[in-house]
């Protein structure tokens, strides 16, 4: 009897009450079955099922749902790219709608060498981490990249590394523009731009200039150079850091030959990616 | 217990031993989900809806399952087993009855499976020998107290995010982590009040 008690009625009494509730669940999961619209499953058999969440949905099958259910546009799966839009379009019964590709592009030139690292951080070793210093970097610019490399380890596709100089490189060819390192880098130093585009602002300062030469040489020091010389008016000020409007820019490069700080990068090709396009 | 009694119990579970600020139950979700009042309101009415519904089948459980078979020591496990799968089921059932309650609940359900709160409330009517009524009733006044708490702080919160005057390395989580313990010494006026 003790040994029945001791051993056997615990034991029993567990297996039979995570048999019933499971038998419940299992019960429960086909009688409450909710039925979906056919057209979610649809859209997504035909999403790349990456599950990036560049959509700004939870997933792809967040997003499937979220153009049935909350008219979500058809052409954000930047992943899938027009292709995917047009299949999207077919199965809701709608235009596709233009959509250009874009392209992470990092907003810094601050590296060891031209921003030199203000004090060893020793910590977790994770950007998102580190800006928990006080000061908000280990580095002399606050705005600047952290280099820890966060933004490497969320990138689902290989597109980013970091190099020697201590700033991750992105490698436009396996970049889908998802914008997941966008949204991690504690120090919004990434932006998604079109490929289409060809000179950009590599800068997050918005310091006065003598700041800025005080942390970094590569930075934009907000002297107004390439909004004076820009021949279309495509570069504005933002608190002493240049802003080009890609829709008026005719990549001219003036601003980037002008610039004393050579922080406006060009040429970077951009453009062969329009094959996706 | 008399009709008096209850109602005693009934307020000094939300004020006197308020669950997350004088037992410190449930303290993760007091700081990870109380940044938007918004949301917070729709954690506590989550942990309120699950905390009764355990209560009682936990005590149903512990009642007629453990006490004549006389494994009560079981009852850590079996009360876990039996909140995970009530949590499930509710979820469940709640996307197919009531989608309206699911879309404002949903997301938090999962969430309190694991909560020590619900547990916590268990043990406690289980620890004190409370009847059903008195169990249920303690359920609802702890779970009210939670929604109570995380409400004022994280209305607390959203307006310290406006103030400038706080310094760097106190930003975000350390000033929340003073407030709270500030709201605790607080409430700790309340002892006294009921015995």
């Amino acid at each position: 009897m003790n040994i029945m008690h001791v051993m056997v009625a615990p034991l029993a009494l567990m297996g039979i009450m995570g048999g019933v509730f499971g038998a419940l669940l299992a019960v429960a999961s086909i009688v409450f079955r909710v039925h979906q619209d056919e057209r979610i499953g649809k859209i997504r058999a035909a999403l790349p099922g990456a599950n990036c969440g560049g959509c700004g949905y939870p997933g792809c099958d967040g997003y499937a749902s979220g153009v049935v259910n909350d008219g979500a546009p058809v052409n954000k799966c930047s992943v899938g790219g027009a292709k995917v839009a047009e299949i999207i379009a077919g199965i809701m019964g709608v235009e596709a709608g233009a959509s250009v590709p874009v392209r992470a592009f990092l907003k810094c030139k601050g590296t060891c060498e031209a921003s030199p690292r203000q004090l060893t951080y020793e910590g977790i070793q994770d950007c998102r981490s580190a800006v928990t210093v006080p000061g908000g970097s280990p580095n002399a610019c606050p705005f600047g990249c952290v280099g820890l490399g966060t933004c490497v380890s969320v990138c689902q596709f290989g597109a980013l590394s970091m190099g020697d100089d201590g700033l991750p490189k992105v490698d436009v060819s396996k970049c889908v523009g998802c914008g997941a390192c966008v949204e991690n880098c504690p120090k919004g130093m990434f932006t998604l731009v079109p490929v289409t585009a060809d000179v950009i602002i590599a800068c997050n300062s918005h310091w006065k200039g003598p700041a800025v030469k005080s942390v970094c040489s590569a930075g934009c020091i907000g002297c107004t150079l390439c909004e004076k010389k820009c021949p279309k008016q495509a570069i504005t000020m933002d608190h002493d850091l240049a802003v080009i409007d890609q829709s008026k820019c005719i990549k001219c490069g003036i601003c980037a030959k002008v610039c004393p700080a050579k922080c406006i990068k060009t040429g970077e090709k951009y453009t062969v990616m329009e094959k996706s396009a | 217990m008399s009709m008096t009694e209850l109602f005693l119990l009934f307020v000094s579970s939300i004020f006197v031993h308020n669950i997350l600020l004088s037992r410190f139950l449930g303290c993760c979700p007091f700081m990870g989900v109380s940044s938007k009042l918004k949301t917070a309101q729709g954690m506590g009415a989550a942990v309120v809806f699950v905390i009764v519904l355990a209560s009682l089948m936990t005590w149903l459980t512990y009642n007629y399952l453990l006490v004549p078979l006389h494994l009560e020591y079981l009852y850590t496990l079996s009360f876990i087993l039996v909140i995970a799968a009530l949590v499930q089921f509710v979820e469940l059932a709640l996307k197919k009855l009531n989608p309206v309650l699911y879309k404002s609940l949903g997301i938090f359900l999962p969430l309190i499976t694991t909560n020590c709160a619900v547990l916590g409330v268990a043990v406690l009517n289980m620890n004190e020998g409370y009847g059903l009524a008195a169990s249920l009733v303690n359920a609802f006044g702890s779970s009210l107290g939670f929604l109570l708490a995380i409400s004022l702080m994280a209305g607390i919160r959203e307006r310290i995010e406006e103030n400038d005057g706080i310094p760097d390395s106190l930003q975000g989580l350390p000033m929340a982590l003073i407030t709270a313990g500030l709201m605790s010494i607080a409430f700790m006026g309340f002892t006294g009040i009921i015995k």
